[in-house]
């Protein structure tokens, strides 16, 4: 059944996706509330079942969809997933894991910093707000992790769910401009001072320098300078390792072997943002596999129109009797009302983007909890690239 | 003596809302559920019968200038509608760098210098590497609008914040806490303790938005446990995007175990005239009871999440899917629906 034959849309068929042994990693994104780390593992768990090894990376699960998939904790290991067993039997299977953001900051520091640094700067107030926060280190977190599962190479599948950012466009930002901000000019002018050693590093160094100092001492008051110099220098010495990786990350994801699906629910600012992204996306050169469209609502009887059903129980209530068909037909006709308003957003969507695959998944009346719910979602998204 | 009581009860009722006395209303909510919208439509609400109320928003993504049909908001509070019986809500787009240009302006007559700092970038690093420098930035303008007076006279009413989405509010809120752990002593100290203390205070409510659903619902359930930790005002819960049960009880039980009669829906569907075109015997009858059985599903979903949120013991409000989808017009009927329960 396909609920839409006016346009000549490519279907996305998820399991050619999911069965194509050159795609290593495949990336979840959209906006906040689309349904983005269901997605991501009712694909790893397709996937897996259908004989790949893979792992699937969330940032922030729902806490009974992470049960589901048997995590209980942010440890940042992936941890083998009960219940799933790949065609070849034991030994294959699904993995999953939940980011440690600050834990996974922190093993870059360590990685980058002799021990004694290392100490120093994760004892700083500012590193500690800088790795526990969310504007952006998550995003950069994330892509870290993603780098180091891809480098581990003990994965031939990576499924990764995007961090729950206002935009989709943030994740794509955030390392970089995390990157852009650790080399910025306002970093080098404050830990340049602190380079002429000992306890001289509010030494005016210029004029410029001065006033500047001067304005930042009066704003913020001189400890929370003196935190900022100290952090700052602390991390001077692991500055390119951090934007290496930035950049390292970037080029993995523009790199054939990764596949971008655009998640949505069919609402207009869902599908806006997926318009933005798809875009965006393309810019980048960035390969882009599909569209999922999650939460669709259908029925079985679509010849039966709105407009028609709901004529219908109107004219039953006037009569007064038959009050379960009267129920029954304005039920359904304010489905078919859902229904068509969906089409009529997703079509915007296609006309605008006429060439990206669409795959859709149909409305469950309750949210995932089991591995069962998640496998109907991936039959659900694969059935609708052969309909 | 009657006739005194009269009045005084009148000039009560005039405005009897849940939230009388509070200034600044926060609202928040998981992605998806409205809330935006609601903030919106709280907005007008607020405003209707001669006020003046000012609408927010801190995320950078002209949200509101979409739902009132204008053109993206610079950062200056600008008029964007009118509400019923007179009142007008303005609106201000707050980006953390004007904001911190005028912080700086207000506080030590830095404008120039502020300029400078924001071209070697002081603004993105106090956005990357202390978030809580940023939401002090944020939540202080809406304080000052709260306090601000034109004269003798309030400048607003009310303030409403569009804020970050549940997950991010009680830290976006907890300036205070997140600022000390960075500046303990220091004029950045001063002033979020002083945002705090209008956050803090009664005149304060945060309230959340959400839909039937059980991840929202669960949000909203730890949002506000998390908020009532910390010490910070919890307000109501504005239940979005509510539909009609089409069946009364019996039905809705039948229905969900499986019990209707094929043979009386087949029976009514033909009395509808419904023949034409439609095999009203087997598979459309059938389908048709999915449908009902799966309508009685969401229903009985629904009510356990209404439970939970009932266990909360804050006011809540009911607003309507609106089956057209979100305009200009549907604001003001969900801002009417906002008055008519008391939110407003």
């Amino acid at each position: 059944m396909r609920t839409s034959g006016r346009n000549v849309q490519p279907a996305f068929g998820v399991d050619g996706l999911l069965d194509n042994r050159r795609i290593r990693i495949i990336v979840c994104c959209g906006s906040g509330g689309v349904g983005k780390t269901t997605t991501a593992a009712a694909l790893g768990l397709r996937a897996a079942e259908r004989g790949r090894d893979a792992v699937v990376l969330t940032v922030d699960p729902a806490r009974r969809l992470a049960q589901s998939m048997g995590l209980r904790a942010l440890d940042n290991t992936p941890r083998r997933v009960a219940g799933v067993e790949g065609p070849d039997g034991p030994g294959t299977g699904l993995h999953a894991m939940m980011l440690d953001m600050k834990r996974t900051f922190d093993e870059i520091v360590e990685a980058h910093a002799d021990p004694h640094r290392a100490e120093q700067i994760l004892a700083n107030p500012f590193y500690q707000s800088l790795s526990s926060s969310f504007a952006g280190t998550q995003e950069y977190m994330a892509m870290e992790k993603l780098g180091q599962l891809r480098h581990s190479n003990a994965w031939d599948l990576i499924v990764v769910d995007t961090p729950p950012s206002r935009s989709a466009l943030d994740f794509l930002d955030a390392p970089r401009r995390l990157g852009r901000f650790l080399d910025s000019r306002f970093l080098r002018l404050m830990s340049a001072p602190a380079k002429v050693g000992g306890k001289t590093y509010l030494r005016v160094l210029s004029a410029g320098m001065g006033v500047f100092t001067g304005v930042l001492t009066k704003v913020l008051g001189a400890q929370v300078l003196k935190d900022i110099q100290t952090f700052v220098t602390a991390l001077d010495s692991i500055f390119g390792g951090f934007r290496e990786r930035a950049e390292a990350t970037y080029r993995l994801l523009q790199a054939p072997g990764t596949a971008f699906v655009v998640v949505a629910a069919p609402e207009r600012d869902a599908l806006r943002e997926a318009s933005y992204f798809v875009e965006r996306l393309a810019e980048e050169r960035m390969p882009l596999a599909g569209l999922v469209v999650n939460r669709v609502h259908r029925s079985k009887v679509p010849q039966l129109s709105a407009a028609r059903s709901l004529a219908a129980a109107e004219s039953l209530e006037e009569g007064g009797e038959h009050a379960l068909a009267t129920a029954a037909l304005r039920l359904h006709g304010e489905r078919m009302q859902l229904a068509d308003r969906e089409r009529r957003l997703r079509e915007r969507f296609t006309s605008a983007h006429p060439a990206v695959p669409v795959a859709e998944v149909t409305a469950q009346p309750e949210d995932v909890h089991d591995l069962g719910g998640l496998r109907r979602i991936g039959s659900d998204m694969a059935a609708s690239g052969r309909r | 003596m009657s006739s005194y009581r009269d009045t005084s009860l009148k000039q009560v009722s005039a405005r009897d809302t849940d939230w009388d006395g509070v200034r600044l209303h926060v609202v928040t909510g998981k992605g998806g559920t409205g809330k935006s919208t609601t903030a919106a439509a709280l907005a007008l609400a607020l405003a209707a019968g001669g006020r003046r109320v000012l609408l927010t928003e801190v995320e950078g993504r002209q949200g509101i200038a979409q739902l009132f049909d204008c053109p993206p908001l610079p950062y200056e509070e600008r008029k964007v509608a009118v509400a019923p019986d007179g009142g007008d809500v303005y609106a201000l787009a707050v980006d953390p760098e004007e904001a911190l240009l005028e912080y700086l302006q207000m506080f030590y007559n830095l404008r120039q210098a502020g300029r400078a700092l924001t071209k070697l970038g002081v603004v993105d690093f106090a956005t990357a590497i202390a978030p809580g420098l940023r939401d002090v930035l944020l939540t202080g303008k809406a304080a000052e609008a709260v306090r601000r007076r034109t004269g003798e006279v309030r400048s607003y009413d009310a303030v409403v914040m569009d804020a970050p989405p549940t997950g991010r509010i009680a830290r976006f809120l907890n300036v205070n806490a997140e600022v000390a752990g960075l500046a303990r002593v220091g004029p950045i100290h001063t002033h979020a303790e002083q945002v705090m203390k209008v956050i803090r205070s009664p005149e304060t409510a945060v309230h959340f938005v959400t839909l039937l659903e059980e991840m929202p619902v669960q949000e909203t359930v730890d949002g506000i446990e998390e908020l009532r930790r910390l010490g910070l005002p919890a307000g109501g819960v504005v239940i979005n995007m509510v539909r009609p049960s089409r069946l009364d009880k019996r039905t809705l039980d039948a229905a969900a175990k499986g019990r209707l009669d094929p043979a009386e829906l087949a029976l009514g569907l033909k009395a509808a005239g419904l023949e034409a075109g439609l095999d009203t015997s087997g598979d459309t009858v059938q389908a048709l009871l999915d449908e009902l059985a799966d309508h009685a599903t969401r229903i009985n979903l629904e009510r356990r999440e209404r439970r939970k949120l009932a266990r909360l013991g804050v006011p809540s409000y009911d607003l309507p899917l609106l089956p057209d989808g979100m305009d200009l017009g549907g604001l003001y009927r969900l801002a009417a629906q906002l008055r008519a329960q008391g939110a407003a």
